[in-house]
């Protein structure tokens, strides 16, 4: 995935849409802060993702963290590859790292996401605040 | 201090600040948790040779004709039986028994340093200055108008010994040198640490701090020597099995219990927090022990140990052994429970499935070497 296409939510996931299915990530950013990654904890297939609300955790030296679902709707695939080895997702998060993916319906609900620049412009302040 | 923050910097905030080193809130202070990965670090120090800034420990010195019963009266251990240039692991107790904080107490001819937490160098402070009594001497805090420089890992000796005008081979474990660091900067060299590993923690003026780190950055750079935060410095002490205070030790848990009872000289005479201590010797109540965890998700402080099903303990301390590659916790557990029967920890409302192993979970391959 290009990360300039994505949209992300300010919880630093990030969401590519493909007709209803939702492809779930989350950013180099987010990578970056929590380093040294251990474990991911992903829901299974069937499982429903409410936007804003946890569907998982991943876990990393420092803290456990939760994952946002940046959008709603039934999971229809895992990636199973970064449960196995959750140094795939730190290495690429936007290709072989992607979390799930997402039977979002139609005309699903984006408006909470930011596109590239305004995460970008985010993650900075973050950076120095 | 600067004027946008609450907290306290070490002399080398500027460096840590200038590379990269991610600063957070420790004990009142801003300090690098980590620089790249803490697993990186973390193997540096296993492998190499890693620098530490701890100059947030505090530092305070006595001196006078009644600082050593000041001090006995002050803590645990047995400070009369400390010989010059030695180190004694000691512990501030409250009347109760607790722990308000461990600390090292060095002898100089004449003198005394003590090295306390962070965290608790107020509480540390005010109960040294109340079991003063009428004991004639004076405590200075040092705190700020020195640094403190841990440099540890199998490559420390050959880091430092080039920039120290003592034979730093010949300080043993537990005990330290005066001399000069690059030729003029007064230093206290101890051969003392919190990783596990070798290694030397120095004590210098503020002012010549940021010049005896770069000298020491170039002087391990043949080694590979990393800049190393706080991150690595809790991996590496828990797999040691060191305990920390807030965590292995506290005001409410005794220090039989933490497994330093070593540490309470109960024979030497009164002390503050001895009668309490003289009954929980008898009775100490639960035990730390180790535990390794099947899965890779840690047991951080708080979670509940089962067995069959039944709460036996709390985890203090958790994290994932990058040496071991495994989840790693310890806790303290019923004294007399079972041995045998299903062990699990509850980590965040999953029962994951755990063994009793015995501390510490490292243990380096050999001994430093030691001149006495």
């Amino acid at each position: 995935m290009d990360p300039k296409t994505l949209k992300y939510s300010p919880t630093h996931e990030w969401v590519a849409l493909a007709g209803d299915v939702a492809t779930v990530g989350i950013s180099r950013f987010a990578v970056d802060q929590l380093t040294d990654l251990i474990v991911i904890d992903l829901p299974k297939v069937g499982a429903r993702l409410t936007a804003g609300k946890s569907f998982g955790e991943i876990e990393s030296v420092k803290a456990v963290s939760d994952l946002y679902a940046p959008v709603s709707g039934e999971v229809v695939e895992v990636n199973a590859a970064i449960s196995g080895d959750v140094q795939l997702l730190a290495a690429d998060p936007y290709e072989k790292g992607w979390l799930v993916k997402v039977n979002v319906g139609p005309n699903p609900d984006l408006s909470g996401l930011l596109d590239h620049d305004a995460y970008v412009k985010k993650t900075a302040e973050e950076h120095d605040h | 201090m600067t004027a946008d923050s609450a907290f306290l910097e070490t002399p080398l905030h500027a460096w840590h600040k200038a590379r990269g080193g991610r600063l957070v809130e420790f004990g009142g202070w801003l300090m690098p948790v980590q620089y790249t990965t803490i697993v990186e670090e973390h193997r540096a120090v296993r492998e190499r040779v890693g620098l530490f800034d701890v100059s947030h420990m505090g530092r305070l010195t006595f001196d006078g004709p009644g600082v050593l019963d000041w001090l006995d009266r002050a803590t645990t251990n047995s400070v009369a039986s400390l010989v010059d240039l030695k180190i004694q692991y000691s512990l501030l107790a409250n009347d109760q028994g607790g722990v308000i904080d461990d600390i090292l107490v060095y002898r100089q001819p004449f003198a005394y340093i003590v090295v306390c937490n962070a965290s608790n160098r107020a509480a540390a402070v005010a109960h040294l200055e109340s079991a003063q009594r009428d004991s004639e001497g004076t405590m200075v805090d040092r705190t700020r108008d020195t640094a403190m420089i841990a440099v540890q890992g199998p490559r420390a000796l050959e880091t430092l010994a080039p920039l120290f005008d003592q034979p730093l081979d010949k300080i043993s474990y537990y005990h330290f040198a005066m001399g000069r660091l690059l030729g003029r900067a007064n230093a206290v060299v101890s051969r003392t640490g919190y990783t596990g590993e070798d290694g030397f923690e120095a004590v210098v003026g503020a002012h010549a701090a940021v010049d005896v780190w770069e000298a020491l950055m170039e002087s391990g750079r043949k080694f590979d020597i990393v800049p190393c935060g706080l991150g690595a410095r809790d991996t590496l002490r828990l797999e040691a099995a060191m305990p920390l205070h807030g965590h292995e030790l506290s005001e409410t848990i005794n220090p039989f219990e933490a497994g330093v009872g070593w540490a309470v000289k109960l024979e030497k005479g009164d002390f503050i927090g001895r009668p309490a201590l003289q009954a929980l010797a008898q009775n100490p109540g639960r035990k730390r022990v180790g535990l390794v965890l099947d899965t890779k998700r840690i047991a951080r402080q708080g979670a509940d140990v089962l067995l069959d099903g039944r709460s036996i303990g709390t985890v203090s301390s958790g994290t994932f052994s990058p040496t071991l590659d495994q989840s790693i916790a310890m806790a303290f557990i019923e004294r007399d429970a079972p041995a045998a029967g299903a062990l699990e920890v509850d980590v965040r409302g999953r029962r994951e499935p755990a063994r009793l192993v015995k501390l510490p979970f490292y243990k380096r391959p050999r001994p430093p070497v030691s001149a006495g």
